[in-house]
């Protein structure tokens, strides 16, 4: 049977009505814009309205919270041998010194070790960030460009570079993807993932020209194997000292080059303004924007559907008109009739970090522990600032397969009761979740429904899965009646045990 | 209104709470929950020479190991008598004491890096065919593409996994809902198990249009933990993931593709985490491939219905810092080695070696000259290994020429679709046209009985 018009899925931005911005809604912006948000939360913003709403989320700068510090860790940790140091060890190694070369290597061992334990800190720090945030979208993004722009501690192993990238990303999440680009080839946690501080000028290196296109900005069959070499020739030179970018004049090419239609003796700026002024670009980042916010569509541009194609390219021209500006480009996105469309609300499969990040924000779950958290989202498929390979995590379907889903549900128990899966500890974590607490809101509006069983099933299934499928209804009600139809703690924790297991809980 | 979420207490990660969750890690196997002992998905019984399709016999079993990151084939497979090898490679050429010279009809010049001395062994013992200069037209030197391409077995690297339509084409019983199991009966035998991949994540080259994998990489974590909680919760959780598709949801939609992966993993769960638990018959070494090798092991021995294995070695993107005879690149290859050796030492005590063909594979190998950082750059054709009583032991195709480059890579000599064809007609017994959607000519790897 043929879809009414009115349902089908709007092939461009036209705004939502605003009468259309309910619960629903405002809980689907607070999940895809953020990590989910409380009953609280969702009524607010539904109350707010549409207009008041996206702008409160989307000019998070507004939102007073501190930016993090750049001593917040120790930069030093992993660092080049002082002129002093190198003199040392030059004689070590001449008079052949033995202890002495030993005791430099033993001290390299060391600052290995306390680098790792340094990442795993940061790691912390930063999903701690995640949780408590005033602006979720703000991390949201800065979880997109780490996804985006992939680099992995395992191959550059200085914890403080990856530190340095995460705060690039934050202090760009919203901002301008071309200066994100100029800095970018200017990171040192980049340049080392992708060998650039090892390019020669008469051996240049391609893997970040390749990178740079193929996966930050253009998309495959949008350059040559021309523009790769010509390219890696105009980014020789460039790598970093320490901490810090540096420009190595006499390791740069500057003879001529052609790259992408442009001629010159160029430089990385250069290539990356040849870029910018690709067609190309700006799709290309309006599609993994789409992906990443809105629904999963195919590679290939031709297979993916004319409804979202034409919003891809609509998304494109906004962000053209702003001069590659993301802010404006999500405004539009989240105004939109399409992106509340129901083939796009609840369709998408939840990363380990939002389904972690969402669950304790969500459900206000205790925390228990960072550590289990984090290695359960690396089970899932999702370790962060261990991102798989330079293309990031593929996301969607990709994160389910037979095994993420039991420690989906896993790591769920866990939040929810302190009972650590199989295979972390047998022993439970005593805090305990006040889950009833989660009923306060359905309670100040109408003290009895807080009491009636078919009111609360309800209420838990809007509020963790967006809808209330009958199924799952009918056997949560059976299952508080078979328990004598008290509604304490034990009952909405068990509830909620129940309906994270769901097949569905998987979805945002 | 405030986002801010205070959470009540974010506990500081210390030391001993790492120490104290890796330990735990490794006691858990232990644990038999009381579910597993369910019947309706009791495991099958082994029944070898019992066939699903008449005339092939079901005890085949296919297992890949995937060199991830592009395994640099001219330090594999060394060239050891050709001084364009020395020439292009000053600084990290193997010198010819550390190669170990393959004999052999035919074979001239070309011997196996030092690291690889148990796959010399296997070789000598007629257990190893090399397959030299492998490789695809155009190749491609992106990672990811030119693994789709591998995956795919189609030049666009776009489409299923090719092993993913073999199990759709060729397999008996499966097939039907996502992975065979969900249209089925309760209790019912199938032909066969999905496919299995150790690791966090699912092979590409596994996904057919019905064939999904099982993957994953702590059988510990396999099943719902949420029971132990309390015994009542044991049946609305099953009440919800197990029900069938609604026949009002779209069965393309996501959340009926989260049904049906639900559905398989309670399936699945039972079968595999039984297999695991026991010990291996002989000791592994500790790499993640051994390991990964190991759990294959016990499943193959266990009798678990799955024709095809997939595990991955990653690593070998050396654009820095390869080492020659000893250092990175050496490691990777020894661990390789010695986790193969110890697979088919396993597979001869349990008695299945023969039932067992292991064949690796690496996206592409890497460009004859070293660069500046004493690495090489992503290149081409590259060999790949066969493992197993019924290879055609020896050297197959011809080592790639030094001298007749293009733009300084190795052209290859055999596409690779014809080992993928070699194994499919004669040994999987499966029709390759069909399954690789194309035409090529099966390469002789599999020994004619």
């Amino acid at each position: 049977m043929p879809l009414a018009p009115e349902d089908r899925l709007p092939a461009n931005l036209r705004p939502l009505k605003p009468e259309r911005f309910g619960y629903e809604q405002a809980r689907h912006l607070l999940w895809r814009a953020g990590f989910g948000g409380t009953p609280e939360q969702i009524n607010t913003l539904a109350s707010w309205g549409i207009e008041r709403a996206v702008d409160y989320i989307v000019d998070f700068d507004k939102i007073e919270y501190p930016s993090p510090a750049a001593d917040r860790f120790d930069p030093d940790i992993i660092r080049p041998l002082t002129p002093d140091e190198q003199r040392q060890l030059r004689i070590a190694r001449q008079t052949q010194d033995e202890e002495t070369v030993a005791r430099f290597r033993l001290r390299d061992q060391q600052a290995k070790r306390d680098d790792r334990r340094q990442m795993r800190q940061i790691q912390q720090w930063w999903l701690t960030r995640m949780i408590e945030s005033p602006r979720p979208l703000e991390e949201k993004l800065t979880l997109f460009w780490h996804g985006h722009f992939a680099t992995s501690y395992r191959t550059i192993e200085d914890s403080y570079h990856m530190y340095l990238q995460n705060q690039l990303f934050r202090s760009h999440a919203a901002g301008n993807f071309g200066e994100l680009l100029f800095q970018i080839i200017r990171d040192p946690a980049m340049l080392a993932y992708l060998d650039n501080d090892e390019s020669r000028r008469d051996r240049p290196n391609e893997n970040l020209a390749r990178e740079l296109m193929e996966l930050f900005s253009l998309g495959v069959g949008n350059y040559t194997e021309m523009d790769i070499k010509e390219g890696a020739r105009a980014l020789t030179g460039y790598t970093f000292r320490d901490d810090e970018f540096v420009f190595l004049e006499n390791n740069h090419d500057s003879g001529s080059k052609k790259i992408l239609g442009k001629r010159g003796a160029l430089d990385g700026d250069d290539f990356v303004t040849a870029i910018l002024e690709t067609r190309a670009c700006s799709r290309f980042i309006c599609t993994k924007l789409y992906r990443f916010f809105v629904k999963s569509v195919p590679a290939e541009w031709k297979d993916i559907p004319r409804e979202s194609r034409e919003v891809i390219t609509d998304l494109a021209s906004t962000m053209l008109r702003s001069r590659y500006e993301i802010r404006p480009v999500l405004r539009r996105l989240f105004l939109s009739e399409h992106f509340y469309h129901d083939q796009v609300m609840n369709e998408q499969v939840k990363s380990p970090v939002e389904l972690v990040v969402g669950a304790v924000r969500s459900l206000h779950t205790p925390v228990r522990d960072l550590n289990i958290l984090l290695e359960a989202m690396d089970l899932m498929g999702q370790n962060i600032f261990f991102p798989p390979s330079v293309k990031g995590w593929d996301g969607g379907r990709s994160w389910i397969n037979t095994a993420t889903l039991f420690v989906r549900q896993n790591i769920l128990a866990f939040l929810l009761t302190g009972k650590k899966p199989v295979g972390y500890d047998s022993m439970a974590d005593k805090q305990v979740y006040e889950s009833e607490k989660l009923l306060s809101w359905l309670a100040e509006t109408d003290p009895s429904a807080a009491r009636d069983p078919q009111r609360v099933v309800d209420f838990l299934l809007r509020l963790t899965l967006g809808t209330a499928p009958p199924t799952a209804r009918a056997t949560l009600e059976e299952f508080v009646h078979d328990h004598g139809g008290a509604l304490g703690r034990d009952m909405i924790t068990a509830l909620l045990l129940i309906i994270t297991a769901m097949p569905e809980y998987q979805l945002c | 209104m405030n986002l801010h979420n205070n959470p009540s207490e974010a506990r500081a990660y210390t030391r001993r709470d790492f120490l104290n969750s890796s330990l735990a890690l490794a006691s858990a196997a232990v644990t038999v929950p009381a579910f597993i002992q369910r019947s309706a998905y009791a495991l099958p019984k082994p029944a070898w020479g019992m066939s699903s399709i008449p005339g092939v016999p079901e005890e085949r079993i296919l297992v890949v190991v995937q060199l991830s990151g592009g395994n640099d084939g001219l330090n594999t497979v060394v060239p050891f008598l050709d001084d364009l090898y020395y020439r292009a490679r000053p600084s990290i050429a193997l010198p010819r004491e550390q190669v170990l010279e393959l004999s052999g009809r035919g074979v001239d010049g070309v011997g196996l890096h030092r690291a690889l001395a148990p796959i010399k062994n296997l070789y000598d013992n007629g257990l190893c065919s090399v397959v030299q200069g492998v490789g695809y037209p155009n190749p491609n030197r992106s990672h990811f593409k030119s693994m789709d391409i591998w995956h795919t077995a189609d030049t666009t690297g776009t489409g299923d996994g090719w092993l993913g339509r073999y199990v759709d084409a060729e397999c008996v019983g499966y097939g039907k809902g996502e992975s065979g199991t969900a249209e089925q009966p309760a209790g019912q035998t199938k032909a066969v198990e999905p496919p299995v991949a150790i690791g966090r994540t699912a092979p590409l080259a596994l996904m057919g249009r019905t064939t999904k994998p099982v993957s994953f990489e702590t059988a510990d974590l396999f099943r719902w933990t949420g029971q132990d909680v309390h015994e009542d919760l044991v049946k609305p959780y099953k009440t919800i993931s197990e029900r069938s598709v609604p026949a009002d949801l779209d069965e393309h939609s996501t959340a009926a593709f989260l049904m049906r992966t639900s559905m398989d993993a309670q399936i699945a769960s039972d079968s595999i985490r039984r297999a695991v638990a026991a010990r291996p018959l002989v000791q592994y070494p500790n790499s993640q491939l051994a390991q990964q090798l190991s759990m294959v092991a016990k499943m193959i021995r266990a009798g678990v219905k799955t024709r095809v294995y997939y595990v991955t070695h990653s690593g070998f993107d050396t654009h820095s810092g390869q080492g020659g005879p000893f250092g990175r690149h050496a490691n990777l290859l020894g661990q390789f080695a010695e986790a193969i050796q110890a697979f088919y030492r396993d597979l001869e005590a349990q008695d299945n070696a023969g039932r067992v063909l292991t064949m690796s594979f690496s996206e592409f190998g890497r460009r004859v000259a070293q660069n500046a950082s004493q690495g090489t750059d992503h290149g081409t054709a590259a060999p790949m290994f066969l493992f197993g009583p019924m290879v055609n032991a020896g050297v197959i195709g011809r080592q790639p020429s030094l001298s007749d480059l293009d733009q300084g890579d190795l052209k290859f000599g055999l596409d690779f679709r014809s080992v993928y064809a070699g194994v499919l007609e004669d040994w999987l017994v499966a029709d390759s046209k069909v399954v690789l959607e194309g035409s090529f000519r099966p390469a002789k790897v599999i020994r004619k009985a």
